[in-house]
């Protein structure tokens, strides 16, 4: 192999000698080794990125079998019903509800971590982040099995403090709650995480001068932590509205989009009628429904991390 | 605001009241604590207590649902084991998530050396579109991938899922090993080129051992995305000798209307186990991984 490999080099080499040299510069130089190296990543994000999403463009404007192009039909017949919206207004009600309750829930707990013993944190902190290491659709089983309708261990739960008979997942406002309930359950321990990480980076000092200076506790959360805690606030909360938003496991596992679609995501609507209904252009102009929704939020979270990245 | 001490009381006095304060937060802190971990673990706790109880008790309505009343058995276990494709599930889980992680990190580790050393036409743009490939989700593309693999005739086929796969896991790979190689001081590289290193030779013997806690973070960020990932084997993968533990469990394990409630949650638990046993270990190194994808670069 080796050898007929350097005969070949020769061959060319004898053959045409200045492009031979030309080439092996052109190989030595850094910056090809550079490029070569990052082929595989390039190739990666070319064919399962760049090509999907004009793929998808291409896709929405046909009709459903595939034959001929449709123009914006199917973005105009998504726009005539009535299911559209709901899955709008029900994404965007899901979005912001369970990312507040992340953000304040994993707020809380992260201080409350950072409050106790030295010693006991990282257990704490083991035990917190458990929801977020099980695979969502598996823990989801859980929970739909802790809603069931007659065995609600839930419900009994609630009936055994004297509470009433939640409907939880066959009525719409229950279904909802659900829903949000799960995914607040499933994503505060990202929000705890971060924010841990954020609490523990702040120097002592500044407490301390402040303390001096006779601040109270909350005046110091509001001068001293907030502050030093704003842009991981924001960008966790900017991440994690894009994975929020596009949430399909805990929905297409708990409720199914049901009752009568009230539930539906975007990502579990376009799995309804591309997938499961076999309307593949419909399925996708759905699916590109997110895409200016998702471009703004990375907008903003680029600009983030590239400060971050230029005040280091 | 119980800190806001009147001035005229004595030193020794507000000493001794802010440390009753500070006892009283500590209990305080520990009560709510405690709350919010039962919130966080009652799910696992009630799919791990019913898989041990028997089907008679799961479905039975007296008693109280959040302790085990009658026999434990493992039945549902030994059953998921022997009597279903759950170990098929298992097995196809194991190759496509070995392949991702190998592809994936192979990718990574070379794309963020050239990202963080080397410069090329382009290269801050190609850091840019890793950036903002992390942040597409997958609900946005599966419709045209589901096209795409469907015209590689690899539907059905855990092999499909091994192509689409690491899109999942190199862009934040890439993403935090950039990070990390970064941090590496560039004098590192210098020493090592006077002592006549070629660039293989760099990342195999500096880079690697130098990021190793970087490229471990990825390492288990690549296998958790790649064992949790739901929506492309529900959406490419039908037949139960192709279907891997998360898709698989969720839809052949709930059979027709009657719930076999211990099986499932069983089922469930064993899928879940190798990622939170992993987590159980490594829980730094996941730590770090998920902290470093937004702080650094």
């Amino acid at each position: 192999m080796a050898r007929s490999t350097a005969v070949a080099n020769g061959r060319t080499a004898s053959a045409a000698p200045s492009f031979g040299a030309y080439m092996r510069g052109f190989w030595h130089q850094r910056s090809t080794l550079a490029f070569l190296m990052c082929m595989p990543l390039i190739l990666i994000i070319g064919g399962l990125v760049v090509y999907p999403f004009f793929y998808s463009i291409n896709l929405s404007l046909l009709n459903k079998s595939e034959t001929h192009y449709v123009g914006l039909g199917n973005f105009i017949f998504l726009f005539g019903r009535s299911t559209f919206w709901m899955v709008v207004r029900q994404s965007i009600l899901f979005t912001f509800t369970a990312v507040f309750f992340k953000a304040v829930i994993g707020f809380i707990c992260a201080h409350l971590i950072h409050n106790v013993h030295e010693r006991g944190q990282r257990i704490w902190r083991g035990l917190s982040l458990v929801p977020w290491v099980i695979p969502p659709a598996l823990s989801t089983l859980g929970w739909w099995w802790l809603f069931d309708p007659t065995y609600s261990a839930i419900n009994w739960l609630l009936e055994a403090m004297g509470g009433p008979h939640i409907p939880w997942l066959s009525q719409t406002f229950w279904a909802r709650t659900a829903v949000i309930l799960v995914n607040i359950w499933y994503g505060s321990p990202f929000f705890l995480i971060m924010y841990l990480a954020a609490l523990k980076s702040i120097p002592e000092e500044l407490y301390d001068a402040a303390k001096v200076d006779g601040a109270s506790a909350v005046q110091r959360l509001l001068y001293v932590t907030l502050p030093m805690l704003r842009n991981i606030v924001a960008i966790t909360m900017l991440f994690s509205t894009i994975v929020t938003f596009a949430n399909f496991d805990i929905v297409r596992v708990l409720t199914g989009g049901g009752p009568r679609n009230t539930t539906h995501m975007f990502g579990t609507y376009a799995f309804h009628l591309g997938i499961q209904s076999g309307d593949v252009p419909l399925g996708a102009a759905v699916a590109l429904f997110m895409f200016p929704i998702l471009a703004v939020f990375a907008f903003f979270i680029l600009r983030d991390v590239r400060q971050r990245a230029s005040r280091v | 605001m119980a800190t806001q001490v009147a001035p005229s009381a004595s030193a020794a006095f507000t000493r001794g009241k802010s440390r009753g304060d500070r006892r009283w937060a500590l209990y305080a802190s520990y009560f709510f604590l405690m709350l919010f971990i039962i919130f966080f673990l009652f799910p696992p706790y009630y799919m791990l207590i019913t898989s041990f109880k028997t089907d008679q008790e799961i479905s039975s309505l007296a008693g109280n649902p959040w302790i085990i009343n009658g026999k434990v058995t493992l039945d549902h276990y030994t059953n998921l084991l022997f009597n279903t494709a759950f170990p098929t599930y298992f097995k196809n889980t194991v190759i496509v998530t070995f392949c991702t992680v190998a592809i994936s990190m192979v990718v990574s580790i070379l794309a963020a050396y050239s990202l963080a050393r080397m410069r090329f036409f382009g290269s801050t743009l190609l850091a840019t579109g890793v950036f903002l490939s992390y942040l597409v989700p997958e609900t946005l593309l599966f419709i045209p991938l589901f096209k795409i693999v469907g015209g590689l005739h690899l539907l059905n086929s855990y092999w499909g899922l091994v192509l689409v796969y690491p899109i999942i896991a190199v862009p934040f790979c890439t993403w935090i090993l950039i990070g990390y190689f970064s941090s590496i001081p560039r004098e590192l590289d210098e020493a090592a080129l006077i002592d006549g290193c070629n660039h293989l030779q760099m990342l195999l013997k500096i880079f690697i051992p130098v990021a190793l806690p970087g490229i471990i973070a990825a390492t288990i960020f690549a296998f958790t995305v790649s064992w949790a990932e739901f929506l492309y084997p529900l959406a490419f993968v039908y037949s139960e000798d192709q279907l891997v533990l998360t898709a698989g469990t969720v839809t052949t394990l709930i059979r027709g209307d009657v719930y076999h409630w211990g099986g499932l949650m069983a089922g469930a638990l064993l899928a879940a186990a190798p990622p939170v046993i992993l987590y159980a270990f490594l829980m730094d190194y996941y730590i770090a991984g998920l902290t470093s994808g937004a702080t650094k670069g």
